[in-house]
């Protein structure tokens, strides 16, 4: 306990680094997410491939991921961006199937309303049925979230220091409260990242909080949202 | 693109199935940790979930630890596991964190199997005399399977990966070349070793969603084939319960 202590100001200096660079690939994701996932919603062809692209994708081991990705993308392999982008792959891997999802729960009616009133195709996605698909998309995020942020400590391994660096660390100085305090240190924000998008979440979509939000989903995606480490 | 053939070129080169870690032995290794972890983690998730299925009981408890799980960073549960076991019991510690990192998604399977199924089939199964037993063993059990198999997937998959990641305590396995080519620079043998572990890794997943397919108990496919490429889903939801 003493370790962990007199090392207050390495493992805080560490959790904000490790924050820092989930953020990016969390919102990178987002964004990449809504238009591929639109995509998969919307026809039945790119449908098929699309999913099974992402599938494919999150089966891939991340420490295999991190070895690939500078070859494709001509970045450093010991480099933060290859870490940035390795967390984005498996963002969009769980995100656009969760907006593909999301999108179909949209109740065809009210669709079909927004239309007889006069929403245009574009108003419509972002007026009308992004908003509804809004829980179900939730849903998806905090399991996105909260995966980036346990697998973020992986980058260690290719020189990207963040709370795995007390993994290593801790190993080599066989210091045990060092590796306990980073696991917890880790699983303590992911919460922190839940619980705020859980309140973001209350905050923007304010209908969900009458109606017990999109709990299926997010369990069937805890089936699915095994795959990579 | 150079880099892949030099890679391949790695992979295929008689050197690797000479010297210290021969490629074929480190497959073997990747294959039998992961095998063992996830038989053991079945032998302790799949009754505990079909406990938890069959009764309802326990359930908000086995979604609360499958939500957390996805919290504990894999690596750190390792090198955890290798410190406190000690540097002399490092299989036996590694493949204990296997087996915790495999169990909620197995548990998740072996449960979420049992919800899905139709409660009129479980009441029909006890209007008929079926002893609790029977509905496990005849009704349960077989219309769960597919799901429990999607369970075990994600766990070998979530295995497979940290096996790669243990190489950096010693284990061996695929992981070996990548960890002890970073220091020497050698980017044919990372590049390599990582697109064997993806082979693995995609290998695995297809047999297993193979097997998925093949669960499916004889009844229940020939039920859905025709309506699934008739009708969207929404439709048929919207026939069923009509009918009802």
């Amino acid at each position: 306990m003493s370790w962990v202590l007199d090392n207050l100001d390495l493992i805080g200096s560490l959790a904000l680094e490790h924050l820092r660079q989930c953020l990016l690939p969390l919102v990178l994701g987002f964004v990449i997410s809504i238009p591929l996932g639109w995509v998969a919603y919307r026809f039945r062809l790119t449908r098929g491939v699309i999913l099974t692209i992402v599938g494919l994708l999150y089966t891939i081991p991340s420490l295999a991921l991190f070895a690939i990705l500078p070859t494709v993308f001509g970045v450093g392999f010991l480099s933060e961006t290859n870490l940035v982008i390795a967390l984005t792959v498996y963002a969009v891997a769980i995100l656009a199937r969760s907006v593909a999802d999301a999108l179909g729960s949209v109740d065809p009616e009210v669709r079909q309303a927004a239309v007889a009133i006069g929403y245009g195709p574009w108003r419509r996605f972002w007026g009308v049925e992004f908003p509804l698909a809004g829980p179900v998309v939730l849903a998806g995020l905090r399991v996105a979230a909260v995966s980036t942020v346990a697998l973020a400590t992986v980058g260690i391994l290719i020189g990207v220091d963040n709370l795995g660096y007390l993994f290593t660390n801790g190993l080599q100085r066989r210091i045990v409260p060092e590796v306990l305090a980073g696991t917890l240190a880790v699983m303590l924000i992911a919460l922190l990242v839940d619980v705020l998008l859980v309140l973001a979440g209350r905050a923007l979509m304010p209908w969900t909080r009458r109606r017990r939000a999109a709990r299926a989903p997010l369990e069937r995606m805890a089936l699915r949202a095994g795959g990579a480490v | 693109m150079n880099l892949f053939l030099d890679a391949f070129a790695w992979i295929f080169a008689p050197d690797r199935l000479a010297g210290s870690v021969p490629l074929p032995l480190a497959i073997g290794q990747h294959l039998a940790y992961t095998a063992v972890s996830v038989l053991v983690a079945g032998l302790i998730a799949v009754p505990l979930g079909w406990a938890i299925g069959h009764t309802g009981r326990g359930r908000e408890v086995a979604v609360a630890i499958s939500g957390a799980a996805r919290a504990i960073p894999s690596f750190g549960l390792l090198v955890l596991l290798v410190l406190v076991f000690g540097v002399l019991h490092k299989p036996e510690a590694a493949v204990t964190s296997f087996v915790l990192l495999a169990i909620p998604s197995i548990l998740a399977g072996a449960y979420t199997g049992f919800e899905a199924i139709d409660r009129r089939v479980i009441d029909a199964g006890r209007a008929m005399g079926m002893t609790e037993w029977q509905i496990l063993w005849r009704i349960e059990v077989p219309l769960g399977l597919p799901l429990l198999i999607g369970g075990l997937r994600s766990a070998a998959l979530q295995v497979v990966a940290t096996v790669t990641i243990a190489a950096y305590v010693g284990l061996g396995g695929i992981g070996y070349y990548i960890i002890q080519g970073v220091p020497l620079r050698r980017f044919d043998q990372i590049l390599g070793g990582a697109l064997v572990v993806v082979a693995v890794a995609l290998v695995l997943d297809g047999l297993f969603a193979l097997l998925q397919h093949l669960v499916v108990p004889r009844g229940v496919a020939a039920g859905r084939a025709p309506e699934l490429r008739t009708t969207s889903s929404r439709r048929r939801a919207a026939v069923e319960s009509s009918t009802t």
